[in-house]
């Protein structure tokens, strides 16, 4: 029973994670259909900036650690949102209105263009930071065995509740949240009312890499050990909790991560660690096949 | 006000329009007819600007808007009610009129809304109603007043009695008199329910394949017998 527990809360950070970066991909998809396949890499990115920021403050003396966390959010934040309105503006903006496969390839090669570009400015050496938060709370104690929730997994889970919270008002209830669905539903109709349609797409790209910047942070502070290469499959990870929780659907996104962070952290648990991703991808296949919707997908048919 | 030009327009290899010329004069209700597929509502959409013609000009109020995007022409003035309403179906009635609003900033809001309101009251009575499950009439009002929302100069009608019942088009064609009389309004109509819409407007024109093949007043244009036998014979 702690085991259990101890496995739920390990599972629901991880989960936290995974439904940040899967947002970013729902978000786009739903507003120009396509998968952005190099937003694993913004996530990445994001990591790395967290990464650098850290050292930079830590260099010049910053070392009050809330403050630290907030200045390497908003660096993270910043940075990769440059970077997704980069690869927006560069690799699919031109092929807006084109095949449905071109902007998808396009995205391929911008996924493998920005791996290497890091590999050669940072190195493809694993880089390793020291824990910057140690400690946490003592759930519950039996038979030798400790149920902890570290502050840091608080960090996490407190941290992508506030988010979340923060970008479902956005959607729902601003002006630019109006536009982006409006977008979502009828592109042509949307910049007939007046919506500056590519803006609006620009900014969705920025929402989305802001938050995989912190999926990034928080990784780089969970585990403490990034390269370039994370973005490929906590991309593809959170791709699948996209997908099983209806892709297009922000809560879904979101119940989607959840559900593969505990996927995957009862599999390493009970079964294998080795076999953990199988697992993950072998829901991708199951929902694909047998529910292609997701959990909270809606079939594509309105009343006309 | 508006005028449209020697305007060309391809849908890809298609050529859709080939040398349309109109004239919008302030305050006028004008009416364009003509069979399906004759190209009435891609003229529409080209003066929004989706797309853009490929020869020709259109200017409004003596300015060339013909290269405008979108977004920026419906700012200065010109909005649309388009084919098939194209409501968004996942918002809700309210927020629908609040797109409207887009190009006219908040200060307008709320006048905008309670004229919107008056015109159609059902709307008020439907505001928190996801816009996907209205009746056909319904959307069709909602995608009326969601154009007024923006307070246009020059409002452009595609087909706004398209599959209505007969009450509801007298509704609505009470509407385009009521804001053109009272407030004013430019309309520009595209009908296939040319009795109706000749009767309402001040001056017509009716195209044929991609071309003005024939314009006048509303009046002279009904007793014509060509027109009679192409677009009026059985109906009414």
């Amino acid at each position: 029973m702690e085991y259990f527990i101890q496995q739920l809360i390990n599972g629901l950070t991880l989960g936290a994670i995974y439904g940040l970066i899967a947002i970013g991909y729902t978000m786009v998809y739903g507003i120009i259909g396509m998968i952005n396949f190099a937003h694993g890499e913004i996530y990445m990115i994001g990591a790395f900036v967290s990464f650098i920021a850290f050292l930079v403050l830590g260099a010049v003396g910053i070392t009050y650690i809330p403050l630290a966390l907030l200045v390497v959010l908003l660096l993270a934040m910043v940075f990769s949102a440059i970077y997704g309105w980069s690869v927006e503006r560069i690799a699919y903006r031109p092929l807006r209105g084109a095949p449905r496969l071109s902007p998808l390839i396009s995205a391929i090669g911008m996924s493998i263009f920005l791996q290497n570009y890091v590999q050669i400015l940072q190195g493809a050496r694993v880089k390793a930071m020291q824990p910057l938060i140690s400690g946490g709370f003592t759930l519950m104690e039996h038979d030798g065995f400790t149920v902890t929730i570290s502050y840091l997994q608080i960090f996490i889970i407190v941290l992508t509740i506030v988010l979340m919270a923060v970008f479902a008002t956005v959607i729902g209830k601003t002006a630019l949240g109006r536009a982006q669905r409006a977008c979502e539903q009828d592109r042509v109709m949307a910049s007939l009312v007046g919506v500056n349609v590519d803006r609006t797409i620009s900014l969705t790209f920025v929402m989305g890499a802001s938050l995989a910047a912190v999926a990034g942070l928080m990784v780089t502070i969970y585990y403490g050990v990034i390269d370039f290469y994370i973005g490929f499959l906590a991309g593809i990870k959170a791709f699948t909790a996209a997908v099983l929780g209806g892709i297009g659907s922000m809560p879904g996104a979101m119940l989607g991560g959840l559900l593969i962070g505990l996927v995957e952290a009862f599999w390493s648990a009970y079964f294998s660690i080795e076999y953990k991703d199988v697992a993950v991808f072998s829901i991708l296949v199951l929902v694909l096949i047998f529910r292609p919707t997701g959990i909270l997908g809606k079939p594509e048919v309105d009343k006309v | 006000m508006l005028s449209v030009s020697g305007v060309h327009t391809y849908y890809g290899q298609v050529q859709a329009l080939r040398g349309v010329d109109i004239e919008v004069k302030q305050g006028e209700i004008v009416t364009l007819i003509g069979a399906n597929g004759a190209g009435k509502s891609t003229l529409l959409m080209t003066i929004s600007g989706a797309p853009h013609p490929q020869q020709g000009r259109v200017t409004f109020d003596g300015q060339d808007i013909t290269d405008l995007p979108p977004h920026e022409i419906v700012r200065l003035g010109i909005a649309q009610s388009p084919e098939g309403r194209r409501i968004f179906p996942r918002m809700s009635v309210y927020e629908n009129l609040q797109m409207g609003s887009v190009p006219s900033r908040s200060d307008h809001f709320d006048e905008a809304l309670e004229q919107a309101y008056e015109l159609f009251p059902i709307l008020k009575e439907r505001q928190d109603q996801r816009a996907g499950t209205l009746s056909g009439g319904e959307q069709q009002m909602l995608a009326i007043a969601r154009a007024l929302m923006s307070k246009p100069r020059l409002l452009l009608l595609d087909e706004p009695s398209l599959g209505l019942a007969p009450l509801v088009v007298r509704q609505i064609f009470n509407v385009i008199k009521e804001i053109n009389e009272r407030d004013g309004m430019t309309v520009f109509l595209v009908e296939q329910n040319a009795y109706h819409a000749l009767k309402l407007a001040h001056r017509g024109y009716v195209m044929v394949t991609g071309n003005i093949s024939m314009s006048g007043t509303g009046k002279e244009l009904l007793d014509n017998p060509e027109i009679r036998a192409a677009y009026l014979e059985g109906g009414h």
